[in-house]
């Protein structure tokens, strides 16, 4: 035998698609409501994502270097993590805010578990969870006005979001008789004006934070990564369906059955959250009902949140919250098999 | 009404098949020798009955079958028996075979005549003649034709199928055999049809086949009890499940044969192979093997001699190009790779596909990122990512009711997984400790 030939076990012939690509591919995804955040907040928000994205490249390459593992930190997922997070905060934050929340993130919310694949919980979100918890004000305060201007017409910055005023106009309806009738009026005029600013928050003429405001930009990438089979259709639409649902039957200042669900879908990142968030392979389940099971969960919650809870916006906790119960979904979801009972 | 008919699942890897779809089969040039392994069949290996020095003539039986669930071995060529000893062997170790030096003369042995009247033979007849023949699965699998035709009386069979899918990326010899030969095939099918008592009978097609899906139905128009049943093309629809389900929307039980919803299916090539050894006594000598891929320099359909080296095919085919660099020993899906061009024929290969070196390189596996495209795609409707991890760590009660049995290994998980991790590879080790662990239980 003068020749030798590879040996592997079947098959021999593999798709063309890699981790690499897919990562990439929401990369890309993400890159419109990156442009549309430039042109909306100014280009400072090109700073944060950059120290977002390096920090955690960073963090990951030198964890990895330390964990005597392959150095791979150019796959794409720390890229996605930086970018997400960077999409979670204010325009006019510090810049130790975002190296500070990828650092966490990546450190804690990946590195520790082993590396992609074995974390439990979205790596953006746990920096943007550890952000929240740990400087609140710094989260909240350094809002932007967009270019434009705010739908309210007001250049104040603090709480210039659309769910903050809705949150505080709800609370002053739903119990007219603890307030004077000038606070009342003044809560049913924003309300007004909230249903009326449809196309801003369709274009992203809203205050909010970087990534989270233009639902057409993030929906083109959205669709970009449903057609290329990159995400499913599952977890977006069970998730964005409860909201929906949910929102309608309870969100209303009039009683039952009055919410206006358009507005909660547009608004707080749900978009964002949906499709590029609670969609993360890793961290949801991986059987059809689970991913539906899952989508319907994070929307209760985030719901929950939105109306009852403290906070105006709820999609980074109940995708948290629903990682956590990925593999018990996971167990307890498997299909019938071929041929099964 | 239209019925959606396929099975969920499965995957769409490039078909390749046009490097030798259109050729026609040419038969090789006699072997200068041939080495016959005792075991190219599921079961118990065959025993020799000839010793070194014999001579034997083309069809003699060399190897007597044990046990029931086993097959003779016949000589492929007349000559002289010069060795019996361990050779390599296409499944990967190397086993007891029977090397036959050819003396040219290529003699049949008196038995093997035609007989015109072979469907008045009754079925005991007839069955003998299969088992005698040494028939087993050409479709790959290689299991007995004579035990899958001798369903226990409690399992009815109202319905064969011939499965003419040729589901595997590259390989053309069904297909052309479909084309040149599809007079013996539908004779086998009426065989098979006689011997289990069976009205009706249905042969399954890939649409990538017009031309033989044409043909075969031009055939059947006479006959009112056999059908062609044109196939989406997907990747495993030739599996016999799958195949099944597609046919006549049966699911075969977890842990079942074909038998428990009243089916039987066989290769186009093993109902060629029943005609002529009911009609003949011809034993199972010869096969067509698709020699194919972009290692070799000129793809071709050859019918060739069992226990032929791969060697001489390549030959045929103009050799092995400068950068080929994978041996594979049937499709690329399910394909076993070869250590040695030295390797006999068997009676289950159907191909010989040369891969190049850029397509051989294996790469690195990654963790599993959990995009669930392989529970997406598994025909079988199971975890694969999850059911492999269990098998890796060791966690082989968890494996098997997950389903580690059920998994017909077809491949379309590694295939389709972007971490490139082996799961079958994992699935396939899995199977082998639990069994190893059971046989050293029990």
């Amino acid at each position: 035998m003068d020749r030798s030939f590879f040996i592997s076990p079947a098959p021999h012939i593999k798709d063309k698609d890699s981790v690499v690509k897919i990562m990439y591919a929401v990369v890309i995804a993400l890159v419109p409501a990156g442009a549309g955040a430039v042109y909306f907040f100014g280009s400072r928000v090109l700073w944060i994502i950059a120290v977002a994205i390096v920090t955690a490249v960073a963090t990951e390459a030198i964890l990895q270097k330390l964990m005597k593992r392959p150095v791979q930190a150019f796959d794409g997922s720390a890229i996605i993590t930086g970018i997400l997070l960077a999409y979670n905060l204010p325009a006019e934050v510090p810049l130790w805010i975002p190296a500070l929340g990828s650092f966490v993130g990546i450190a804690v919310g990946k590195m520790v578990f082993g590396g992609l694949g074995f974390n439990p919980l979205n790596p953006a979100l746990v920096g943007r969870a550890f952000l929240m918890a740990s400087w609140p004000v710094h989260m909240t305060v350094f809002q932007t006005v967009p270019r434009g201007g705010t739908i309210s017409g007001i250049n104040a910055i603090t709480n210039a979001t659309p769910l903050n005023i809705f949150k505080s106009a709800r609370e002053i309806l739903i119990n007219q008789a603890n307030f004077s009738e000038s606070q009342v009026t003044e809560a049913t005029q924003a309300m007004q004006q909230l249903s009326s600013s449809y196309t801003h928050f369709f274009t992203g003429r809203i205050g909010g934070c970087i990534g989270e405001t233009s639902v057409l930009l993030l929906l083109l990438g959205a669709i970009f990564l449903m057609f290329i089979r990159v995400i499913g259709w599952k977890i977006p639409f069970s998730y964005l369906g409860t909201v929906a649902f949910l929102t309608w039957i309870f969100g209303g200042t009039e009683g039952l059955f009055t919410g206006d669900f358009l507005f909660h879908l547009l608004t707080g990142g749900v978009i964002l959250g949906a499709f590029f968030m609670a969609t993360d392979m890793v961290t949801s389940p991986i059987t059809f009902k689970g991913r539906l099971i899952f989508g319907t969960g994070c929307g209760v919650l985030t719901v929950v949140i939105r109306l009852w809870g403290g906070y105006p916006e709820g999609v980074s906790y109940s995708i948290l919250l629903m990682n956590l119960t990925t593999p018990l979904i996971n167990r307890f979801t498997q299909p019938k098999k071929f041929g099964g009972k | 009404m239209l019925r959606k008919k396929g099975f969920r699942g499965g995957v769409h890897p490039p078909e390749w098949k046009h490097l030798s779809e259109n050729k026609a089969i040419q038969e090789l040039p006699l072997p200068e020798k041939v080495i016959i392994p005792l075991q190219q069949h599921i079961g118990a290996p065959a025993e020799t009955i000839v010793e070194k020095g014999d001579t034997v003539k083309k069809g003699q039986t060399i190897a007597k079958a044990e046990k029931f669930v086993s097959i003779p071995s016949h000589a492929s060529i007349s000559g002289t028996i010069t060795a019996i000893e361990k050779r390599p062997h296409p499944l990967g170790t190397n086993l007891l075979s029977i090397v036959i030096e050819g003396d040219e003369k290529d003699e049949w042995i008196e038995t093997v005549k035609h007989n015109t009247n072979y469907m008045d033979l009754s079925i005991e007849e007839m069955k003998k003649a299969i088992q005698e023949s040494g028939i087993a699965g050409m479709g790959g699998a290689a299991f007995p034709t004579h035990v899958k035709l001798s369903p226990p009386p409690e399992k009815p069979i109202d319905v064969v199928i011939l499965n003419g899918v040729e589901c595997e990326p590259f390989l053309t010899s069904d297909h052309r055999l479909m084309l040149e030969n599809p007079d013996e095939i539908l004779d086998g099918l009426m065989i098979i049809m006689k011997i289990l008592g069976v009205k009706r009978g249905i042969i399954g097609i890939e649409k990538n086949k017009p031309d033989a899906i044409r043909l075969m139905r031009t055939k059947c128009e006479k006959l009112n009890n056999i059908s062609v049943l044109p196939l989406a093309v997907k990747y495993p629809q030739g599996a016999e499940k799958q195949l099944i389900k597609a046919a006549v929307n049966r699911e075969v039980p977890s842990g079942g044969l074909p038998m428990d919803v009243g089916c039987l299916v066989h290769n186009v090539g093993t109902a060629v192979s029943i005609y002529e050894a009911v009609s003949s006594n011809k034993p199972l000598i010869e096969r067509i093997v698709t020699v194919t891929g972009p290692g070799i320099k000129s793809p071709n359909n050859l019918k060739v001699r069992i226990g032929t080296p791969f060697q001489n095919l390549i030959d045929f085919c103009g050799g092995l190009k400068d950068d080929a660099g994978k041996i594979i020993n049937g499709g690329p899906m399910m394909g076993i790779s070869q250590v040695t061009s030295d390797v006999p024929v068997i009676k289950g290969t159907s191909g010989i596909l040369v891969l190049d070196k850029k397509r051989s390189n294996l790469k690195l596996e990654q963790p599993c990122i959990g995009c669930a495209r392989c529970v997406d795609i598994c025909p079988m409707k199971l975890i694969p990512s999850s059911i492999a991890a269990c098998a890796e760590h060791d966690k082989l009660e968890k494996a098997v009711s997950m389903g580690l049995f059920d998994c017909i290994e077809c491949g379309s998980c590694s295939f389709i997984c972007p971490s490139k991790r082996n799961l079958i590879q994992y699935i396939k080790l899995g199977k082998a400790v639990w069994n190893d662990l059971q046989r050293n239980a029990g």
